[in-house]
């Protein structure tokens, strides 16, 4: 598995879930966990994502998803999961 | 069971997308001793055929690493071996400013953004290479856009060369004030520091090597500024948390590049370093703590509480802590800094008395471009004293602003951020700083042995 952390922030509205994984499903990119709130109409979303068999390296699904996020008008941001490893686990 | 929670997930994201957690500099330490030539066209072909190779393939690695972490990487820098040596065999000025120029040139072609390692290292003595480098100082600085260069004037195991002190001075006085901000006088500088003006290659590492600096105080800010009542130990550990994290990241970073690029790693720098941006400050942590201003009493002690937390947390992040690993407080690169300068509240003997706890020194501070050499000598001649007494890096780099009075502030933009000139003090002369020879080592030099 290659994972990779996709996190989305910003005004609730209709349409964010589907925006993202469309995208995701576009490029065979495989959620494999997935929390959800909305906090004073706050929306935020975190999706730990396997990209091992996706059609597109961490960078270009970084960028698509980024152009789908300000036609959102939401934040959306890709780490690797390394970075989560590293500063969260000894 | 999830890997992470989503407050674990949100706690970083927060560092990253919010507190300008990023890593400030990515630094490929590379040896350029084999470029050694009798003439300076030979030396500045052999240099160009040896860092060539290595430069070609640096920058992308950075840019690729940043892509696949999703982590910005501020700056991509080179490291070379002191130009001092290479210098041996041609001992001429001119030559040290050719050399500069083509490091200079490489640097700007590849998109590295700054090259170190335009030192000499001089703490018991000025041999030939030495002193075409120091000749060369103004001139090669002024001319240069990305080079930082340093002289080590004093060392705990050999004393302070106060003739190299106040030679060194005199030259920052000659040099631009985006010059000045390139070059340091140190004390005990370490062989792999990431951070300019102070890297360079040491004659102790391995061919190449990658060693990382990272930033992020926003992110210790916002520890301290959420513990309003908390006792010192439980802030202290608190600190060491977030040093923890901030650290692991610079050491991911730095291994994710040495393998693309197929060197070793060496190191993480774990200063914090700041920048002129607003929640990017040091002197924000230390005010965080409880201070109305940086420089005001109580500084020392906040500075020594936060060292200390960060010494320890990053300590257990990273598998070989190098570089200064202190703290640093340029004042003009931290905006805080720069503000409690300005207001006058914090001055060079304040600057001075945390220098006992900190790692950088006098760092960034602005000087009236008509400066006394005497004046100026003396006070990089404080910083060695106490390096060389504490055994410890330190460092000063000074500005000189042409035609600037105390509380003038000049811009010099970037990371460098905003310069205020701070007050000398009354005196124009300082008859100790021109009386020459190198100060004896201290008891320290005994008891090592």
């Amino acid at each position: 598995m290659d994972l990779v952390v996709v996190s989305v922030l910003g005004a609730d509205r209709v349409g964010i879930v589907a925006g993202i994984t469309s995208v995701l499903a576009r490029h065979n990119a495989n959620i494999v966990d997935i929390a959800q709130t909305v906090v004073r109409d706050i929306f935020s979303m975190v999706m730990v994502v396997d990209i091992s068999k996706a059609d597109v390296d961490i960078a270009g699904l970084r960028a698509e998803l980024e152009e789908v996020g300000r036609k959102l008008g939401v934040m959306v941001a890709v780490h690797h999961i390394d970075v989560f490893r590293y500063m969260q686990r000894i | 069971m999830r890997a992470f929670s989503p407050e674990e997930i949100g706690e970083v994201l927060e560092m990253v997308l919010f507190r300008e957690l990023d890593i400030r500099a990515v630094t490929l330490s590379v040896n350029t001793l084999p470029a050694i030539r009798g003439d300076v066209g030979s030396a500045l072909s052999a240099l160009r055929s040896l860092l060539g190779p290595h430069l070609e393939r640096f920058r992308p690695a950075v840019d690729k690493i940043a892509a696949k972490l999703g982590v910005r990487i501020v700056t991509a820098r080179l490291a070379v071996s002191p130009v001092s040596v290479m210098l041996e065999p041609l001992g001429r000025a001119e030559d040290a400013v050719e050399i500069a120029k083509a490091l200079d040139d490489l640097a700007e072609t590849h998109g590295v953004d700054m090259v170190g390692g335009f030192a000499a290292f001089v703490h018991a003595g000025v041999s030939r290479g030495d002193r075409a480098l120091i000749d060369a100082l103004p001139d090669a600085l002024n001319s240069t856009k990305r080079l930082g260069g340093f002289v080590n004037a004093a060392s705990t195991a050999t004393g302070i060369n106060m003739d190299a002190v106040l030679e060194a001075a005199k030259a920052v006085l000659s040099m631009r004030p985006e010059a000045a901000a390139r070059f340091a006088v140190t004390a005990n500088v370490p062989e792999d520091v990431p951070f300019m003006p102070a890297a360079h290659h040491g004659l102790g590492l391995p061919d190449a090597v990658i060693n990382v600096a990272v930033s992020g105080p926003g992110v210790i800010e916002a520890v301290v500024r959420n513990m309003k009542d908390a006792d010192l130990r439980t802030l202290h550990d608190a600190i060491k948390r977030a040093a923890f994290k901030v650290t692991r990241l610079g050491e991911l970073v730095g291994r994710e590049v040495a393998r693309e690029l197929g060197v070793r790693f060496g190191a993480v720098d774990l200063s914090v370093a700041p920048s002129p941006k607003v929640g990017d400050s040091v002197a924000g942590i230390l005010e965080a703590m409880g201070l109305p201003r940086a420089g005001a009493p109580g500084s020392v002690l906040a500075l020594h509480l936060f060292v200390d937390a960060v010494k320890k947390g990053g300590a257990m992040a990273t598998s070989t802590i190098g570089g200064l690993s202190g703290a640093f407080i340029p004042v003009s690169e931290d905006a805080l800094m720069a503000k409690a300068a300005e207001e006058g509240a914090l001055g060079f003997d304040s600057l001075k008395a945390m220098s006992a706890v900190c790692n950088t020194g006098i760092d960034m501070a602005g000087i009236p471009g008509d400066a006394p050499p005497d004046v100026v000598a003396a006070l990089v001649a404080d910083v060695m004293a106490l390096a060389t007494a504490l055994d410890k890096p330190l460092g000063v780099r000074l500005v000189p602003i042409p035609g600037g009075r105390p509380g003038d502030v000049y811009e010099l933009g970037g990371l460098y951020g905003r310069v205020v000139v701070m007050d000398l003090g009354r005196y124009r002369e300082i008859p100790l700083a021109r009386r020459s020879g190198v100060v004896p080592p201290s008891v320290w030099r005994l008891r090592a042995g």
